[in-house]
């Protein structure tokens, strides 16, 4: 270790084992809640991508709202609207419902799995859309149902298209779940507040944090990187 | 013509010196509305305990007060500029601010309150009792840190960045009790049915004190001399209980 490093470790008063344990377990729950709305937004957006690409409007017309209402508000209002919302409704602390939401954990986890179900469904509805016409009418000639055709020829072609804005959308979410910290689940950002009120060193406690941000970000680019590859080699030059 | 001219401020200023040994003008600065501190009546008149205070101060020093009104971030800038003399205006002594302005002694603290349902009946002070509760505290304030170093591993402690959020979750059963400075827990949570002081006010901080510039340190002196006179000759106490059920003495 450079030397001026170790001096500095033992010089400093903010980044004790204690805090730094601190990070450590806002990096496990931040990791925790991004992980799980993204999985199951990413389920939640399959079907409803599909949905949205049909033809009838009494089919396609609700998820239409859905991505709208979803995509036209801040998360921040969402989860507003989630968790202190539902605890005004008149009589919730009594039924099972309250169970749930009583804690900050899964209002958050709602309000980050519709918000991401509601992008990555019109990400993937884009790169329905975008399928070369021949493609499904090649399908059709070979006898394919509708099902056949959206598991072999469809879904998969999408999939290629949509994965590098979808990779966008887990970083976007990755930091927009900064904002769990205001309902009191103490992830990265909330470890970060808590430390730099109990310090009043803004820049270390919120550079640190934001160390932690890049390192995540760079995991998530990398594995990214390795699935563009494996997914669209046939798109690569032949010689190289 | 220059040098008349500098003659002549030097002249009025050593008049003006003159007269304010004699009869002293003085002007103080609020942040105005902060009810019940300062904030203007029906009439528009400037009044508050802190207004009443000055005004009893004022006369105790025998000085010709004028109120100013100034805003919060233009509070320290107008006193170093001479705009105004001093400052009584909720300004709590924190070392940040003590290295730009000179403090009087603290003239009153706001305590941190406890407050939960009706239906809790836990004693706040008692650790068994309070195991496995989950407090409500403002983030970073006096309060946070009270909790977190008297009941960090009995408690589950929740940080708000506002009295209004920290409110709605008491509300809402998800706090069990709220521990946050009395003026805001009055305002925000007793003032709804259902709601109650759960302990004693605890007094924590520095608490408030009257800036003023660094250079002015007879004026100081005679600040904490007149404060103390109103502190014990009951003064101080009949301002107080005008706008306050509870102790803000410091």
């Amino acid at each position: 270790m450079p030397d001026f490093i170790a001096q500095w470790l033992n010089q400093n008063d903010i980044f004790t084992a204690m805090t730094l344990m601190e990070y450590w377990d806002g990096l496990v729950t931040t990791v925790h809640l991004v992980f799980l709305s993204l999985v199951i937004g990413l389920l939640v957006a399959v079907p409803l991508a599909i949905l949205r690409t049909v033809r009838n409007p009494f089919v396609s017309g609700p998820v239409w709202l859905y991505t709208y209402l979803f995509r036209g508000t801040p998360l921040l209002i969402q989860l507003y609207i989630i968790y202190y919302g539902v605890a005004q409704i008149p009589g919730i602390q009594d039924t099972f419902w309250w169970d749930i939401f009583k804690e900050p954990l899964y209002p958050a986890l709602l309000a980050f799995t519709l918000n991401t179900a509601a992008y990555t469904t019109e990400i993937i509805r884009g790169a329905i859309a975008a399928t070369p016409y021949g493609e499904i009418e090649a399908a059709k000639a070979y006898g394919m149902n509708w099902f056949l055709r959206l598991r072999r020829i469809v879904l998969p072609s999408a999939a290629r298209r949509a994965v590098q804005a979808y990779s966008n959308e887990v970083i976007f979410m990755l930091h927009a779940s900064a904002i769990a910290s205001v309902v009191t689940i103490v992830d990265l950002t909330g470890a970060a507040r808590n430390i730099y009120s109990r310090f009043y060193a803004p820049f270390d406690a919120f550079i640190f944090v934001a160390l932690c941000y890049m390192a995540l970000t760079f995991m998530l680019v990398f594995a990214f990187r390795k699935l563009e590859n494996h997914l669209l080699r046939h798109q690569k030059p032949v010689s190289s | 013509m220059k040098k008349l001219f500098a003659a002549a401020s030097i002249a009025l200023t050593m008049a003006a010196g003159g007269a304010q040994a004699q009869d002293q003008n003085l002007r103080i600065a609020f942040d105005v509305p902060y009810a019940p501190f300062e904030y203007k009546d029906d009439n528009g008149e400037l009044t508050g305990f802190e207004v009443e205070l000055a005004d009893a101060m004022c006369e105790e020093m025998e000085a010709n007060c004028e109120f100013v009104i100034q805003a919060w971030d233009g509070m320290i800038p107008g006193l170093l500029a001479r705009k105004f003399d001093l400052i009584m205006s909720s300004m709590s002594i924190t070392p940040e601010r003590a290295e730009r302005v000179l403090f009087s002694e603290p003239y009153y603290i706001t305590p941190g309150g406890w407050f939960a349902h009706d239906s809790f009946d836990t004693d706040v002070t008692d650790m068994d009792a309070m195991e496995g509760k989950t407090v409500g505290v403002q983030r970073g304030t006096t309060m946070d840190t009270f909790v977190t170093e008297n009941m960090g591993g009995v408690v589950t402690i929740k940080r708000y960045t506002t009295a209004e959020d920290m409110a709605l979750d008491l509300e809402g059963e998800r706090l069990d009790v709220v521990f946050v400075d009395y003026p805001v827990g009055e305002q925000t949570i007793l003032n709804k049915d259902g709601f109650k002081e759960a302990g004693e006010p605890v007094k924590l901080g520095q608490g408030v004190g009257v800036a003023m510039r660094k250079r002015d340190a007879d004026l100081a002196e005679e600040v904490n001399e007149a404060l103390a006179t109103l502190k014990e000759d009951g003064t101080y106490d009949a301002i107080m209980q005008k706008y306050f059920s509870y102790d803000i003495k410091m």
